[in-house]
């Protein structure tokens, strides 16, 4: 038995070497939080000193506000979010049986305004979109993230993989090759993370505000000198599945705090 | 011989100057150590500044300059007769040279103040207390700014 | 937008308390430039007071070296119950306030 385990696995990583390189096991998945210095650390641990918990704030009052034609609020159908979307933001981006494909959680918010308040769409990373995200997430801190798990993801997720894994741009770098590779180790000066997207949106100092992952993968994609896959994009979406099922076990952070 | 990067960088300056007139108007986009001396003297006009009584709480290398944490705090009673009057903070490299002047009294019960700050670059920080028996105290701190490796150009 | 304010809800007559407040505020420079080289004009809280009963117990002034989503924390004596009042002003008529009560004992 074990000499034919021995064999099947030999086989597996023979046929398949390119698939299984550098993929980190979900015992060895780690929140960027632990690749922080401890001043940043606790920016993020006491809500009175995160300024990511401003928008948090601001998304809870947008909850209760009546918007759209059909002057309905967010809690009219979903009620006190803090039981309603408990655990939600660690599922998305979610499978949209209607639309057949994922939604991020931004968009699922734009739905929402869409479908049952009949408001216009917030436009991405606009303050009033982000402040919702950063409510609705923070329901979920500390739960587990199981997005991907949807079998009808599945083909979603594997796209978004293979988006990861894919070289781009001048610096013809694939996402992997940092985040699987080389975490733990620097690049100028700065911690290379494993890209866990546990705590979006989140407040980065960088930018001196929040923002959601489709922001810091645009970014990242910039820094490899590459053309930027749109907002909204199935190519964004897909990388935000794929990358929150690697994260697959990790605690939500949302609003964390990053350098 | 082998060209150094120092020499290539002094023959490409040359180029430059030779060849090309530059259009870019230079301006001062840093405080300088002279503006930095300015501000401070603005604040505590001809007084002696001794070195001490307060202490400055900053990372000695922060993971991002546009936020970084600081506390400033001085040994004080916070009496009516015995107190700090205020707390003047300044750095050396950044377009500016203030960063906050925070004002106390004997209700404070505890001369100290925290806030968060922008440093443009590697640089020198200086907190200066003015006391009530108007001296005044001051300490520097010098504090590494890494810059991140990917940067957003526009979004 | 918000304010986060975080005043210890009931103290000691005499305790030394801390209050921490965070707002909301871009806190834009006056030193940046947009791609196509226009300058972004300075947009920056100026000054911050706390009254406590009416007395201010702290002040600052802030300058474009402060960073976005201001951030102070400072100490008082609990004298007395009653309120802190909080105050931000800025650049282009920027104004707010905020408060929170105390029960002193």
């Amino acid at each position: 038995m074990i000499s034919w385990r021995a064999i099947a696995v030999a086989t597996l990583f023979t046929a398949a070497p390119a698939l299984l390189a550098g993929e980190i096991p979900p015992d060895a998945r780690r929140s960027g939080y632990t690749f922080m210095g401890p001043d940043t650390r606790a920016m993020q641990d006491d809500d009175t000193t995160n300024p990511g918990m401003l928008f948090v704030l601001d998304g809870e009052a947008l909850w209760a506000k009546k918007t759209g034609s059909a002057s309905r609020a967010c809690a009219d159908c979903h009620g006190d979010a803090r039981s309603s979307m408990k655990g939600v933001a660690a599922r998305y981006p979610s499978f949209d049986k209607s639309l057949g494909r994922p939604v991020a959680l931004d968009q699922r918010i734009n739905l929402c305004r869409a479908d049952h308040q009949q408001a216009a769409p917030l436009p991405y990373e606009s303050r009033d979109l982000l402040a919702l995200s950063a409510f609705v997430a923070h329901q979920s801190r500390g739960i587990p993230i199981t997005a991907g798990d949807d079998p009808q993801a599945k083909p979603f997720v594997a796209q978004g993989r293979a988006l990861f894994m894919q070289r781009e741009g001048q610096l013809n770098l694939a996402c992997t090759n940092c985040h699987d590779d080389n975490f733990d180790k620097r690049l100028a000066g700065a911690p290379i993370t494993q890209g866990q997207p546990t705590g979006y949106p989140l407040y980065r100092l960088e930018w001196q505000t929040l923002g959601s992952l489709a922001r810091r993968l645009r970014s990242c994609m910039t820094g490899v000198r590459a053309q930027a896959y749109d907002y909204g994009s199935p190519e964004l979406v897909a990388l935000e599945l794929y990358l929150m099922s690697r994260a697959r076990g990790l605690a939500m952070e949302t609003p964390a705090v990053r350098p | 011989m082998p060209t150094t990067r120092r020499q290539f960088l002094g023959l490409a300056g040359g180029v430059t100057v030779a060849g090309t007139i530059p259009i870019v108007t230079l301006r001062p986009i840093e405080a300088t150590p002279a503006m930095l001396n300015t501000a401070i003297r603005n604040v505590v006009g001809e007084a002696q500044i001794r070195n001490g009584r307060v202490k400055l709480d900053i990372p000695p290398l922060v993971e991002n300059g546009n936020t970084v944490p600081m506390t400033v705090s001085v040994a004080s009673p916070m009496t009516a007769d015995d107190h700090v009057k205020s707390i003047h903070v300044f750095n050396e490299k950044n377009p500016q040279p203030n960063i906050g002047n925070f004002y106390f009294g004997p209700s404070s019960g505890r001369a100290q103040v925290s806030t968060r700050i922008r440093l443009a670059d590697t640089q020198k920080v200086v907190a200066i207390a003015h006391l009530s028996d108007d001296t005044f105290w001051q300490v520097a701190a010098d504090v590494v700014v890494t810059l991140a490796a990917c940067t957003e150009e526009t979004n | 937008m918000a304010a986060l304010i975080n005043v210890p809800s009931k103290a000691k007559r005499g305790d030394i308390i801390e209050i921490r407040t965070l707002t909301s505020h871009i806190m834009e420079t006056g030193f940046r430039h947009t791609a196509d080289g226009k300058l972004v004009p300075r947009d920056i809280i100026t000054s911050f007071a706390c009254r406590y009963n009416g007395t201010e117990i702290f002040r600052a002034d802030l300058f474009p070296a402060i960073a976005a989503n201001p951030y102070l924390s400072f100490f008082t004596v609990a004298k007395d119950s009653g309120k802190f009042e909080f105050e931000w002003i800025g650049d282009n008529g920027y104004s707010t306030t905020a408060s929170a009560s105390i029960t002193v004992e």
